[in-house]
């Protein structure tokens, strides 16, 4: 038994504008693997809720004139692993959702959900960072785009206005193209875990494989929201592929990050697995890519 | 006669588990049930000064709200221990049903009973609660000194027991020239036992009587305690426990059955049911005692033990439940395990300001191993021999007697154990190769043994009783008190009546549920006793069950007695074989005969006055990567000598759930708190790390069948003993591996950061 006031169950995008816009208070559920989970610890109990989950509009991952890959907001974890399009370009996101929780949390939690919870452990969330997503909103004033940076405000808490729900997650063809990625979890268990760190890194190789063109590195739990290291990026940037070069990267990441302590991990302790973590991402994104170490 | 016994026969209540058509506590209860939520306290220590209920009595739906200031001032204990008629021996009654003085952070000050779910956890929320603090104490060496937070005012520093063992004379003896001095402290963690079935009951009263409905593991001594804790007559109050989905210990207490049944008299004897969530399970149910040990060895270079000093600082938590009995089980095995003529050994239990600690699978045992079994790979290390050898010179030679219990070790058990898991995980080779590793990736191997013994005698009663009733068809029902908590003793106990009685196992229906009103007395499931303790009880009613049989045989034969024989469901002549008639068809006339109508029916009880060891040993197999500061397990195999195997399906799945807890227990489970508020920081199964069986290797089960010879039917004890020494196993082979000691349980990627940190391995 859950202690909800009231569910409004939207028909479309346009009637869950409607509610919103009619119900400010309530709080939008999709798969309701956060959300329901909150409401039992008490933290949104007796709240109104308006779910989206029945918008099959909002399902599905296609491919856009341009080539921006759009992933629907609705899409579940376990399709995205599936989808012909994410195997082909954006791998690293497929494996990165498949390591959320487990089977059932996977065919009920969705990317939307994992993004608009603002959490900086979501699985999804580094790797979007590192392929510079862009969040599709639509409200009352119509569609609204917004880079995935500016979409997280702060620890839990992102940028849906009034009206608002999240409809797509973009990303754009000049970001994923030719490039290769590897997301290293670092759990406490091998399933049914949330992140002490999440590192997602993508490489795109010189023509001859023996230069870095491009490298990104994003992480989770690095800081109170999902966040780029800059530097580490730079650092990788124009310079031969080696093994030297990985280690350099990865040293690179103690500039960018900012994890606290908690009693779930020591801050020097995730710095440590962060720098190993970009290290072996990065050599692995490169082999993936084809080049030689 | 075709035997049942020893064979891997389908568990009896396979298809009604695996269709859901078992009924489990919440199955049963009728949904017109009030629910009861408890209010637990903010706070670690201190008073309940008042609680402000209007505001909860105001919602909608919240019927009754009863508070510490509305019980009865009766202390009662909750151990499930039987109830000893001495009062020096009898459990500490230290609770009241809701609790003024607030001792843990969780302890339960109030109730809230409401027509439904939401309604009882709105009126929670609502109460306004005044505390006047104390300062709490959660380490147990911290609570034991002067000054510290008091808990509980008859037990001075906290120590609600100390013992010790004393034999020849350490102190001269450590005194000998050339002496190897080895010596490390062991901490072990708080772990919760993670049953999926929460606790949960339902109570009503019915003709003046109260009725609870309960998943527990020990319905007759849940009666005791329910009928101790509301002062009424214990022929008033009748527990029934169905199904259940695991227990571990935990529910070898008294959890929320006495609360739940004051609550149905308070409402007037209406139905009321309580039931936990996961979160209340692992904070006021009950934990399993951290126990920090201290082992000092003095050693010759040879491997001989001259002198060895034992001290174990037990964490009991709030309250006393099962107490002192825990460490001092763990240090019982001390002497006997490794025998040294040279001893000093202390333990203390001490209460502190964290959840109960209870009876937990393995009772001290997988404490006193990691401690015990860590220390032997440390004295190995410092005087160079290998960690088979030394164990193959020191541990208990056959023959040993132990004088107290008067158990004996009749066979070369640990060395065939050993030998057998040595072949199966090719021990021998991996532990040459892994010798003197360079790199970032390590493997090693490791090897731990563990003592245990089976059943309480003569610490306690040790009795059971069995009621065998014969259909017309020749078909019997059989209960007893010990009861099926997922361990598959219904199983075991219908195999071993079949062949006991002399009857076709398909002809044996056990009555699974357990109804103090109607079950025969028996004490329960715990200490590893059922088959052992069971066994008696079970051999001595189908012996009196067949007398009689062949008593009637004989009345409608003519034959003499001791020319029949029952087997196989049929009442055969023994001089040439032949089937006389069916015992259905015996039953029947038995039944309807107009001259002298029986019903055949036998009824009797066991008490047992022996016990019996039960040894074995489990070898890991790790790959440890330093950089990431994790470990993977490779492989892992358990050998254990439990005797004769009754059902060695059933033997091997119980083996492979005691090594999966103690995986969790050497690598990621420990429930923590904070250091500045006493509040339990990761009560759920998110943030506690049970291991999932994505963390599992294929689990080995070996056996070493060595018949005990007191049991009727040559078993003994498996039900705890494969949670016993998987953890110091893995820890040794990290120890291989790396070169690290780890010195704690759970060796956690946070730990060997710090420890390979420490040893020059990783560097930032």
């Amino acid at each position: 038994m859950y202690d909800m006031k009231a569910l409004y169950q939207a028909r479309d995008v346009a009637d869950a504008v409607s509610l919103r816009l009619a119900h400010p208070e309530a709080q939008i559920i999709a798969g309701g693997s956060d959300v329901l989970v909150q409401m039992r610890e008490g933290k949104r109990a007796g709240k109104e809720l308006i779910s989206i989950y029945g918008l099959d509009e909002l399902r599905g991952v296609k491919m856009e004139e341009d080539g921006t890959i759009r992933i629907g907001s609705l899409a579940s974890f376990s399709h995205i692993t599936r989808d012909p399009l994410i195997q082909q370009y954006l791998r690293v996101l497929g494996e990165a959702v498949d390591q959320v929780g487990g089977p059932q949390i996977r065919n009920i939690g969705t990317i939307g959900g994992n993004t608009c919870n603002g959490v900086t452990s979501a699985d999804s969330a580094s790797t979007l960072f590192a392929y510079d997503a862009v969040i599709e909103l639509t409200g009352p004033e119509g569609v609204r785009r917004t880079p995935i940076g500016d979409f997280y405000l702060r620890a839990g808490k992102v940028d849906i206005r009034p009206g608002e729900i999240q409809t797509g997650i973009l990303i754009a063809k000049e970001s994923y193209e030719n490039t290769f990625g590897h997301y290293i979890k670092y759990a406490m268990r091998n399933a049914m875990d949330i992140a002490t760190l999440g590192t997602s890194v993508n490489v795109r190789l010189s023509a001859d494989r023996k230069t870095v063109e491009r490298a990104r590195v994003a992480f989770g739990v690095a800081g109170p929201i999902p966040l780029r290291a800059v530097t580490a990026e730079a650092a990788a940037a124009g310079k031969p592929v080696s093994e030297e070069l990985a280690a350099q990267f990865a040293q690179a990441v103690k500039e960018d990050i900012n994890p606290r302590d908690s009693w779930r991990a020591a801050r020097d302790f995730r710095m440590h697995i962060a720098v190993e973590s970009a290290r072996r991402a990065f050599l692995e994104s490169v082999k993936l890519a084809g080049g030689e170490l | 006669m075709s035997k049942s016994v020893g064979k891997s026969v389908v568990r009896v209540d396979a298809y009604e588990k695996a269709t859901g058509r078992a009924k489990y506590t919440d199955d049963l209860c009728d949904r017109s049930a009030l629910i009861v939520k408890i209010c637990h306290a903010t706070i670690a220590h201190g008073y309940v000064k008042s609680i402000d209920t209007s505001a909860a009595r105001e919602i909608p739906g919240v019927v009754k709200v009863l508070t510490c200031f509305d019980v009865p001032d009766i202390p009662f204990p909750t151990a499930g221990h039987p109830w000893s008629t001495d009062p020096a021996h009898q459990d500490v009654a230290d609770r009241l049903l809701l609790n003024r003085h607030v001792r843990y952070y969780g302890d339960e000050i109030a109730v809230v009973i409401a027509e439904d779910e939401i309604s009882a956890v709105q009126g929670v929320r609502a109460l306004q609660v005044e505390y006047e603090e104390l300062p709490f104490v959660l380490d147990v060496q911290e609570a034991m000194k002067d000054g510290a937070p008091q808990l509980h005012e008859k037990y001075p520093n906290n120590i609600l027991a100390h013992t010790d063992i004393r034999k020849g004379d350490y102190e001269t003896a450590r005194q000998e020239p050339g002496l190897i001095k080895v010596e490390g402290w062991y901490d072990t963690p708080t772990v919760q036992h993670c049953h999926i079935e929460n606790h949960g009951c339902f109570a009503y009263e019915e003709a003046g009587r109260i009725v609870v409905v309960t998943s527990t593991q020990i319905p007759h001594i849940v009666r005791r305690v329910v009928g101790q804790a509301l002062g009424i007559p214990w022929g008033k109050v009748r527990i029934i426990k169905p199904y259940i989905g695991g227990g571990f210990g935990n529910k070898q207490d008294a959890l929320y059955e006495p609360l739940c049944a004051w609550c149905s008299t308070q409402v007037g004897g209406r139905l009321v049911k309580l039931e936990c969530t996961r979160e209340e399970t692992f904070v006021s149910n009950r934990v399993r005692h951290a126990i920090r040990t201290h082992i000092i060895s003095y050693v010759r270079k040879d491997g001989t033990l001259v002198a060895r000093k034992f001290e174990a600082f037990s964490n009991q938590g709030a309250y006393a439940s099962h107490g002192h009995g825990i460490v001092a089980k763990g240090m019982g095995a001390f002497p006997q395990l490794y025998p040294c003529d040279n001893l000093e050994c202390d333990c203390w239990t001490v209460f502190t300001n964290r959840p109960s600690a209870g009876a937990m699978r393995g009772y001290g045992i997988p404490q006193a191993m990691f401690a015990g079994e860590c220390h032997i790979d440390d004295i190995c290390k410092a005087i160079g021999m290998t960690p088979l050898e030394f164990r193959r010179k020191n541990l208990m030679p056959v023959g040993y007697t132990d004088g107290f219990s008067k158990n004996e070790l009749y066979s070369d058990t640990f060395n065939q154990c050993m030998d057998k898991g040595m072949a199966a995980i090719d021990y021998l080779r991996k532990y040459e190769q892994y010798q003197n590793q360079t790199g970032p990736i390590r493997r090693g191997v490791g090897l731990a043994v563990f003592w245990y013994n089976t059943a309480v005698w003569p610490i306690s009663l040790e009795s059971s009783s069995c009621r065998m009733v014969v259909n017309q068809d020749g078909s019997l029902q059989f209960q007893t008190g010990e009861t099926e908590i997922g361990q598959g003793c219904d199983t075991a106990y219908s195999q071993m009546v079949a062949d006991a009685v002399g009857v076709p196992l398909e002809n044996v229906h056990v009555v699974s549920s357990q109804d103090t009103d109607v079950t025969p007395y028996g004490t329960g499931a715990y200490a590893s006793r059922q088959t052992y303790i069971g066994g008696f009880s079970i051999m001595q009613t189908a012996t009196a069950l067949r007398e009689r049989i062949l008593r009637i045989a004989h009345d409608q034969t003519r034959m003499p007695v001791s020319n029949l024989d029952l087997v196989d469901g049929n009442i055969v002549r023994k001089s040439d074989g032949r089937v006389l008639k069916t015992l259905g068809d015996l039953a029947t006339e038995a039944l309807y005969s107009l001259t002298d109508s029986q019903h055949i029916t036998a009824e009797t009880t066991a008490q047992i006055k022996s016990n019996a060891y039960s040894f074995g040993c489990s070898f890991a197999e790790v790959e440890v990567d330093i950089p990431m500061c994790k470990v993977k397990l490779l492989n892992m195999v358990n050998v254990h000598d439990c005797g004769t195997l009754v059902n060695p399906a059933l033997a091997e799945a119980q083996v492979h759930g005691g090594m999966s807890m103690a995986i969790g227990y050497g690598l990621s489970e420990e429930l923590k708190f904070d250091e500045k508020t006493g509040k339990p920081l990761n009560n759920n199964l998110l943030d506690y790390k049970l291991s999932t069986f994505m963390d599992h290797p294929d689990l080995q089960a070996e056996f070493v069948e060595n018949a005990e010879p007191t049991s009727p039917y040559g078993t003994k004890a498996l039900g705890e003993p494969p949670a016993c020494s998987g953890a110091p196993a893995i820890r040794n082979a990290i120890f291989q591996a790396t070169g690290v000691a780890i010195d704690q349980c759970p060796i956690t990627p946070h730990v060997l950061y710090r420890k390979f940190k420490e040893a020059g391995l990783i560097e930032d």
